[in-house]
């Protein structure tokens, strides 16, 4: 008899929670997938398309299909190492033409050359360049990524990628070289282990 | 003990060789005006001024010649009476070394000088307790005043607060070896130290005032106490403090007061308490009392190096070259090297750049006065740093945090309270320069943080520009179906319109070619004459006969037309008959009238 209460209990407890948990299930389903935001959080979002995607939201959703982690030359290694921290996959060599690419460029019309053929707009993925037909265009340097998009499509190649000056305003302080834990790593400056 | 007179003692802290003496037995010296002055436009690392002066102009001393836009960015007066001579890139007292916009002005010739007003001056508020406090803050402003103790901000931006404000703490302590700037000051104008700080707390509404000095400036503790019973104003307290590294910093400074420590991220404010350097407190009162703009400051030139160490008023904006100069330091080239602050928290310099509002020291050492330091060694995890930190931070996690560059783990080990006071360095056995790690930490988490800002909004941007292309594309779409839809109802609605439209328009030519026909028949029927009538009968008569001989060749030949010729043939025999009778009618009737 007590046996029979208990599994009566048991099973009212069980339709009840399992009723409760079916119910939230639903109630609460998160909309789109959960990773596929966390992995667009770590994207540069320069739009480029360097990964083969057209975007850093497509890449990050086929990264969560399973694609390689290494295809953003924008981020940089930075960004598949943490990439590989927030997936749990080992870390990849960075998939670029030229790795150590300077990362910190903008274009910059030559205003004089301008056609205004608008096909620079067009390809802005940020739309970081104003201007209109026939009249001349100019990149708002603070909303451009660096992505070189625009460069290709300029008839008359009058699009340049610039480095940008370093400023008291943008200057940062340098790592000093951390101490070595080997005194004889000392002696080899050409190799660097770490 | 009362709680006023109370000192919580400061966790960690250090007590490096304090060198003061070299420099604090001679009184302030003025040094002679310099011949050019370089003024910039960067303040402090707010957004740069601009320049309200041209080429070529000349200036009198104290007038403005730049002004910010932003609420952090300084007013910049004109140090020497002269001619703006350039408005570019000079090279600025910064860790970076790097130029920033500048005004240059050269002084002109004594006869020039004899001409033109002395210096531009600001109306004396002699009494000044009668004044408003808004009054009072404009012209703390107005004057260009910055804090001179550290990061020169402006100074007003502290009496702007909402926050209700009771304590006011006056900072003598000067804790940093070999400056002795605010010692001096302190014992040559306690008087006038005093006022500001009397003007200060009128401003802020505060009820106490604390002076806080460290108890290696005697002379200076005397001074003030002294100028204190002179104005016998009993919210003034002078506070002595043990003479430890860094109880000058200003979350220090106010826990070793109050004992209350200032939450993190936050300012002395949140506790209802406003810092002011006692060199700022004199230039408030010289702004105040007489009127004068802030153009120059105490300046310690001291070290090994110098012939004549000890205090000056140099102008703001001499070239430091020129300032060494004047006190017989030896000057080729960028040498000697010069520190500019203390040991601990100054940095090198380049010495062709001007002297600024928060140039306390210009520390010029020998060779073997601070040598280059040693090759770091591997920590070895003594823990001396985390005895010596007077913020209760972890230094030996942090350096960990900065050399893997884990700067989530940094945050999470506040590295934001660090001040950079150097004490770590300073203890470590393994000569490993902590600070200069903790300061690259902190700078890659504000890029990061920049770079976040940045990719968000790219992000907010892209999404939108997508947004935006669809809507278009659907826009375009919807528009192209509208059209569609529009010339398949046109195609329709002319389908069923082709009858009605002809029978406008063809159905009346119809109708007129069958009147006309009718109107021919009318005619050719009507007066019906006899020649017509044989006519008909003859041309009938001639079908039947060419019929009759192609009917007769197509029986001939075996045709197959000879069916139909044959009915054609009975149709014209029919015909010809008709004719026949029709003039046989004809000729009776026509006979018979």
């Amino acid at each position: 008899m007590t046996i029979l209460t208990a599994v009566i209990a048991l099973l009212i407890l069980a339709i009840i929670f399992g009723a409760l948990l079916g119910y939230a299930a639903i109630r609460f389903k998160p909309e789109g997938n959960p990773l596929v935001e966390s992995i667009d959080n770590l994207l540069p979002q320069t739009q480029c398309g360097q990964c083969g995607y057209p975007g850093c939201r497509p890449y990050a959703d086929a990264i969560a299909g399973g694609d390689a982690i290494n295809k953003c030359p924008p981020g940089g290694m930075a960004t598949v190492e943490a990439l590989a921290d927030l997936l749990d996959l080992p870390v990849l060599e960075l998939d670029a033409e030229d790795p150590d690419a300077e990362q910190n460029r903008i274009a910059v019309i030559r205003e004089d050359e301008c056609i205004g053929c608008t096909k620079c707009i067009q390809a802005c993925p940020v739309d970081a360049i104003l201007g209109a037909a026939k009249l001349m265009h100019t990149v708002i340097e603070k909303e451009c990524t660096g992505c070189d998009l625009c460069l290709e499509p300029c008839p008359v190649d009058c699009i340049d990628m610039v480095s940008q000056p370093v400023t008291i305003t943008n200057w940062r302080w340098q790592s000093p070289e951390a101490p070595k834990i080997i005194a004889t790593d000392r002696a080899e400056t050409t190799h660097e282990p770490r | 003990m009362s709680r006023v007179d109370r000192i919580w003692p400061l966790p960690g802290g250090i007590h490096p060789p304090e060198h003061k003496s070299e420099s604090n037995g001679r009184p302030i010296a003025r040094l002679p005006a310099p011949h050019h002055v370089v003024l910039p436009l960067h303040q402090n690392s707010g957004l740069p001024a601009e320049p309200m002066v041209a080429i070529g102009e000349q200036v009198q001393r104290g007038q403005l010649i730049a002004k910010g836009h932003h609420p952090v960015s300084a007013l910049v007066h004109a140090t020497i009476s002269g001619r703006v001579t350039a408005i570019e890139d000079r090279p600025f007292a910064h860790p970076s070394g790097l130029s920033v916009p500048s005004i240059v002005i050269e002084s002109l010739s004594d006869q020039e000088a004899a001409l033109s007003p002395e210096a531009v001056s600001m109306a004396p508020m002699r009494d000044w307790a009668t004044e408003t406090k808004e009054r009072l803050v404009s012209r703390i402003q107005e004057a260009g005043i910055t804090g001179l103790g550290g990061a020169g901000f402006p100074s007003h931006i502290k009496y702007l607060g909402q926050r209700q404000i009771h304590t006011l703490i006056v900072n003598g302590v000067e804790c940093e070896p070999y400056i002795t700037a605010d010692d001096r000051l302190m014992r040559e104008h306690a008087t006038d130290i005093v006022t500001g700080t009397q003007i200060a707390l009128k401003i802020l509404s505060a009820s106490t005032a604390f002076i806080a000095i460290e108890d290696n400036k005697p002379e200076a503790i005397s001074a003030i106490k002294a100028a204190l019973v002179a104005v016998t104003d009993t919210r003034i307290k002078v506070k002595v403090v043990p003479t430890k590294y860094p109880s000058g910093g200003e979350k220090q400074l106010v826990y070793l007061l109050t004992g209350r420590e200032v939450p993190s991220g936050d300012i002395p404010a949140s506790l209802g308490i406003v810092m002011q350097n006692t060199g700022t407190l004199y230039a408030i009162k010289e702004a105040v009392v007489s009127g004068t703009p802030m153009t120059e400051r105490v300046v310690t030139i001291t070290g090994e190096g110098t012939p004549n160490p000890g205090n000056y008023w140099v102008t703001i904006g001499t070239p430091i070259q020129d300032a060494l100069a004047a006190t017989q330091v030896a000057v080729t080239g960028n040498r000697p090297r010069v520190i500019m602050g203390g040991p601990m928290m100054g940095y090198d310099v380049d010495i062709t750049a001007p002297v600024s509002k928060v140039t306390n020291c210009l520390l010029v050492p020998s060779a073997t006065e601070f040598p280059t330091a040693p090759d770091p060694d591997p920590c070895i995890r003594c823990g001396l740093c985390e005895q010596a930190c007077p913020a209760n931070l972890l230094p030996q996690k942090l350096f960990w945090n900065a050399v893997h560059h884990e700067w989530e783990q940094a945050r999470l080990n506040s590295l934001s309270d660090c001040i950079e006071c150097g004490a770590c360095s300073w203890v470590c056995p393994s000569n490993i320069p902590l600070v200069q790690h903790y300061r690259f930490a902190k700078a890659e988490i504000k890029r990061e943080a920049i770079e976040t800002i940045k990719a968000d909004q790219s992000r907010l941007r892209f999404e939108q520009r997508q947004a935006r292309l669809e809507r278009d594309a659907a826009e375009k779409d919807a528009k192209r179906k509208a059209r569609a839809a529009e010339a398949a109802k046109a195609q329709a609605a002319k389908a069923q319109d082709t009858p009605s439209t002809l029978d406008a328009s063809a159905k009346d030519a119809i109708l007129a070619s069958v009147a006309r026909a009718k109107a021919k028949k009318a005619a050719s029927t009507g007066p019906v004459t006899q020649e017509a009538l044989e006519n008909t009968v003859v041309l009938a008569q001639q079908a039947v006969d060419k019929t009759r001989v192609k009917l007769a060749t197509a029986v001939s030949d075996g045709l197959p037309s000879v069916e139909a010729l044959t009915g054609a043939l009975q149709k014209l025999e029919k015909r010809l008959a008709d004719a026949q009778s029709a003039l046989q009618s004809h000729t009776e009737t026509g006979d018979a009238p």
